[in-house]
């Protein structure tokens, strides 16, 4: 998985990192799996720059770390 | 206060189902069954004379100075080696037996110095107690025959001396070394009048005695004594307090002279140690009194400026005001703390207290983030609490032990100790380690498997593992399906039941052939009672949380919880890493587990400390680190702890800290953070104030005050002062009433006060109205979580990896002699043992590189390059090599990454891809440091009223 090189190259790495770990879970647990890791560990500056960050360069980021980019908006959104 | 002194019951102690009434001097007793005629007596307050006996050993019957009389039996047996039986009618008082005791004593003291009166242990020897009781008055032997009086001393020992001429070979010294420590250095060398004491041939320091203090405390004269005591005289009071090093949280008496220390004696009656003590708790305290120590508060306006002694009050309020200063120019994030391990859980749980009421964030994180971390998640998942699931006497009960990254006899030696006797009583051992660590091959204990894995490979191993047990039909279902989620179990078992996970399968990954990987499985789930045990090797990881799952699964999976002998078991690096993670320093929990965002649990703060808690988590670590030098992250309390050394990627660490504009370090040396701080805070040592630690085994125990704070004041009275100054009041009186208040927002920690831990001497969390007296071993009758949660454990191999620049893996420890950063024993004699940090490489590896044994080379990572010294070494396995971090200028964490565990962030220090070669010259970044160390630790004309 090609990373950034910004300020935000460790927020993907991690973010991929939580991915990987989460892919052998079930479908409907995968990626709600990584947003909630994130939002209970990352305070709202990495989350928001996370999603800012990952809407600009979704290539960067693991299938699942897209899928828990948008929950993640969309519970930032309600 | 006088001196404590235990009571010697002669013979141990004896725990049994049924007892026994016996008559000692027409005097009725009722003991446990299989306890000796000694300790019975004892028991009932007659204590028979004894040389070689003492209740630390098993019964010898050398000495024969023991005798009674029994009704009914010839002779007249030896009270230690005799066991009681009921209606048995024992006399201790006879004038046969003052005869017989007589005459032992004359041949015992007509070959001993009679330098009473100049001795050492003069009113502390226990042949000079006896001669007493035994009312000796004459040696009709006389001192003119042969005597070994002119035997030699051995002072080799930087720690105690040993007096052959004061010996009486009463073997109490070897036993000790054998029974208590499991060592056998010692032996009882010659025949017949020759024979003597000897460390295998050899001096002390040269032999492979462990300084663990055993044989000194063992011994009734003064053969073998401590050279402070030699030194100081004897102490006169004592106080009993905590080991301020190790996870296992030794009780010690601190025997004392005034506000000197005199001795550290290992505390029977402590549950953790029970009368026993390594080199670093018994001899390794004298850093708190080091010159080195700095006893007045600093400032200065940039690192490279001098420091500049200022009072407590102007440091404190020139600190409040940068922070205040930070905030307010940089937002309400800007700022964070780091609580220590190494502190107490009341100075611990202060600041972080500080940081959340009183920066209005929750940028607080303390050092377990970077050891311990992933089995508060992982544990946390699926047992339900973040804690280690027995005590320590658990081990007493197990029958198969599956040791898995971590090398107990270095970094944990008194449960090592502890193990080991299980071990030589017959329990198995399976060791899962990349290095053939001591407890694969020692004296009487040799590991059924030993699984060398490659680092990086944990959970592809223990997925193996598991994978054996489900498919061969050994799952404990009866427990699974009474205590665990089924659901969670079908899934796990399908998922780990794949032949990807084969230990076959997993064979080219892990390195361990698969026959071994099946027999230890199948040895592990036979056994009646299998307990895990485990380190940093298993935490410091990319998958660090997924292995502790591992572990939890294997556990649940072989019904290995709930009772004694069995469980999940961290062996904690520091002192208080369970306490400081019990307190709340995690940025995203309040104490007691309870996550931040939970309204319920921030009322009960917000109500208390009269503030609004942020729900939201706060930084890291390292994403402090990363902040600082993205330049959002200003300022930074760190208390206790050195983060520039022992968090890794230094050239990282330097670089945030020195975009810092505030950096507070309180600590009891000019550490290597303090060179990039801006206020000092002079720290205070556990001897010189009150708390609790809380060790492995959720114990919490008393830090009790024995000598004034060097500088005036305790670490938390600091603290309190600094929320002070930033407008954020905190009034206590004594530490005492940080713990009420611990325990008042606290579920596990409901029951817990300083009054009630003096009561019961410790107690375990939990300890509420459920638990009164505390919980040893958890999940007894149900999981904290309810059922049991089996998690899936995938492997995913570490990003790092080897290749042609960096071939090798290097992976960090630690070593017996030296604690983490080294802060503490590279002040005291214990860097005679281990005086710089050493690369281990195997011999092939060596000889490839044209490396021998003492070469300086060059150890180079993508992250940096530093030089050691080469110890080639058989321990490694070829590819992989090893360093330890004890030393600032081996810069081992230069070399090591910024890849962390995938859910905490705790660094993989285990698996670094790295190259060898030889050197003649330090590494570029070495000699930086050196430079450093000196012009950015000057003191400004200092007042030289320092520790002595």
């Amino acid at each position: 998985m090609n990373e950034s090189k910004g300020p935000e190259a460790n927020l993907v790495r991690m973010a991929n990192q939580m991915a990987d770990y989460f892919k052998a879970f079930p479908e409907s647990e995968a990626a709600p799996g990584v947003a909630d890791h994130i939002r209970k560990f990352w305070t709202p500056k990495m989350r928001a720059e996370f999603i800012k960050f990952g809407e600009a360069h979704p290539a960067h980021l693991h299938a699942l770390a897209r899928e828990a980019l948008v929950l993640l908006k969309q519970a930032a959104t309600k | 206060m006088g001196l404590i002194k235990e009571l010697d019951y002669g013979t141990p102690i004896r725990v049994a189902a049924s007892s026994v009434t016996l008559t000692i001097d027409g005097i009725n007793v009722t003991v446990p069954e299989g306890t000796s005629v000694m300790a019975a007596a004892m028991q009932a307050g007659t204590k028979i004379p004894k040389l070689c006996a003492t209740d630390m050993l098993e019964s010898f019957g050398s000495c024969r100075l023991c005798l009674v009389e029994i009704e009914g039996r010839k002779g007249t047996p030896a009270s230690c080696t005799t066991l009681v039986e009921p209606g048995m009618k024992v006399v201790t008082q006879s004038s046969r037996l003052a005869s017989l005791r007589k005459g032992v004593m004359e041949l015992y003291i007509s070959d001993h110095p009679l330098d009473c009166l100049t001795c050492a242990a003069n009113g502390d020897c226990e042949l000079q107690t006896q001669a007493g009781a035994v009312g000796l008055r004459e040696v009709r032997y006389g001192y003119e025959g042969a005597n070994h009086l002119d035997a030699v001393k051995d002072n080799s020992n930087p720690y105690f001396s040993f007096d052959p001429a004061k010996c009486i070979v009463c073997s109490r010294c070897v036993r000790a070394c054998a029974e208590v420590q499991g060592t056998f250095a010692l032996t009882i060398a010659g025949r017949g009048f020759g024979s003597h004491v000897s460390p295998g041939g050899v001096d002390f320091m040269s032999s492979e005695c462990v300084s663990c203090g055993a044989c000194v405390q063992a011994c009734p004269t003064a053969t073998l004594i401590e050279k402070s005591v030699l030194d100081l005289g004897q102490p006169e009071h004592s106080e009993v307090t905590t080991c301020a090093y190790c996870g296992v949280g030794c009780s010690f008496k601190a025997e004392m002279q005034g506000s000197r220390v005199v001795r550290m004696v290992p505390w029977k009656d402590g549950k953790a140690n029970e009368g026993h003590s390594c080199i670093k708790g018994r001899f390794a305290w004298g850093y708190a009194t080091h010159k080195e120590r700095i006893t007045k508060p600093m400032v200065r306006a940039r690192i490279t400026d001098p420091w500049r002694e200022v009072s407590w009050d102007e440091a404190i309020n020139h600190a409040a005001s940068e922070f205040k200063r930070l905030q307010a120019t940089y937002g309400r994030d800007a700022v964070g703390g780091i609580t220590s391990s190494r502190c107490t859980n009341e100075e611990t749980f202060l600041v972080q207290k500080l940081v959340r009421a009183g920066f209005g964030n929750n940028n607080v994180d303390t050092c377990a983030r970077v050891c311990h971390s992933p089995t508060g998640y992982g544990l946390a998942q699926t047992f339900g609490t973040s804690a280690g699931t027995q005590d320590f006497k658990s081990v007493d009960q197990t029958d198969v032990i599956l040791l898995i990254g971590a090398n107990p006899t270095d970094a944990h030696p008194v449960f090592a100790s502890r193990m080991k006797r299980r071990l030589r009583q017959g329990a198995k051992l399976i060791v899962a380690d990349p290095r053939r660590i001591d407890l694969v091959k020692t004296a009487h204990v040799k590991a059924d498997y030993h699984l060398p894995l490659l680092p990086g490979t944990n959970v592809a191993l223990i997925n193996a593992i598991a994978h054996v047990i489900v498919t061969e039909g050994l799952v404990d279902e009866a427990f699974v399906r009474e205590r665990c989620d089924l659901g969670h179990f079908e899934t796990w078992a399908r998922f780990i039941a794949q032949d990807k996970h084969a230990p076959e399968a997993t064979a080219h990954l892990t390195g361990v052939p698969a026959r071994d990987v099946r027999a230890a499985a199948r040895l592990f789930a036979g056994a009646k009672n299998g307990s895990i045990y485990y380190g940093l090797g298993v935490t410091e990881h990319s998958q660090g949380s997924t292995m502790v799952m591992g572990m939890a699964n294997l556990a649940m999976a072989t019904g290995n919880i709930g009772r004694d002998g069995v469980g999940v078991n961290p062996l904690r690096g520091q002192n208080n890493v369970q306490g400081s993670c019990d307190m709340g320093s995690f940025p995203h929990e309040l104490s007691g587990y309870r996550h931040i965002s939970d309204e319920a649990t921030r009322d009960m703060f917000n109500h208390l400390w009269g503030v609004e808690l942020s729900p939201d988590p706060g930084l890291r670590i390292p994403n402090m680190f990363d902040e600082a030098i993205y330049g959002d992250f200003k300022g930074l309390y760190v208390q206790g702890e050195d983060i520039a050394q022992s968090d890794p990627d230094t050239h990282h660490v330097e670089a945030a800290l020195k975009a810092m504009e505030c950096v507070v370090v309180q600590d009891l040396f000019l550490c290597e953070t303090a060179k990039f701080a801006h206020v000092f805070l002079p720290g205070s040592s556990f001897l010189e104030k009150d708390g609790t630690f809380t060790n492995a085994e959720r114990r919490i125990s008393r830090v009790r005050q024995v000598m004034p704070p060097l500088a005036g004041l305790a670490d938390w009275q600091v603290t309190v002062k600094l929320a002070k100054a930033l407008g954020y009041e905190m009034n206590y009186a004594h530490p005492s009433e940080i713990m009420d208040e611990i325990a008042a927002l606290t579920p596990t920690f409901t029951g817990v006060s300083f009054k009630r831990i003096d009561e019961l001497g410790s107690i375990q969390w939990p300890c509420n109205d459920k638990a009164p007296t505390g919980t040893p071993i958890m999940h007894v009758d149900h999981f904290v979580r309810g059922l049991g949660k089996f998690m899936i454990t995938e492997f995913v191999a570490t990003d790092e990896r080897t290749g042609p620049r960096f071939p090798l893996i290097l992976t960090t420890g630690r070593i017996l002699s030296q604690y983490n950063v080294g802060a503490q024993t590279r002040r005291t004699d214990n860097n005679q043992w281990h005086p710089e940090d050493m690369l281990e490489i195997h011999p092939f590896d060596a000889e490839s590189r044209g490396i021998v044994d003492g070469d300086l080379v060059a150890l180079a990572s993508r992250s940096g390059e530093v030089a050691l010294r080469a110890l080639i070494s058989e321990r490694m396995q070829p590819g992989v090599v090893y360093t330890t971090f004890h030393h600032p200028n081996s810069g081992a964490n230069v070399v090591t990454t910024d890849y962390s565990d995938w859910a905490t962030n705790c660094p993989e220090y285990k698996v670094t891809a790295v190259e060898v070669r030889r050197s003649n010259h330090r590494s570029e970044w070495q000699e930086q440091d050196a430079a450093d160390s000196v012009s950015l630790r000057r003191i400004l004309n200092p007042v030289m009223d320092a520790a002595e």
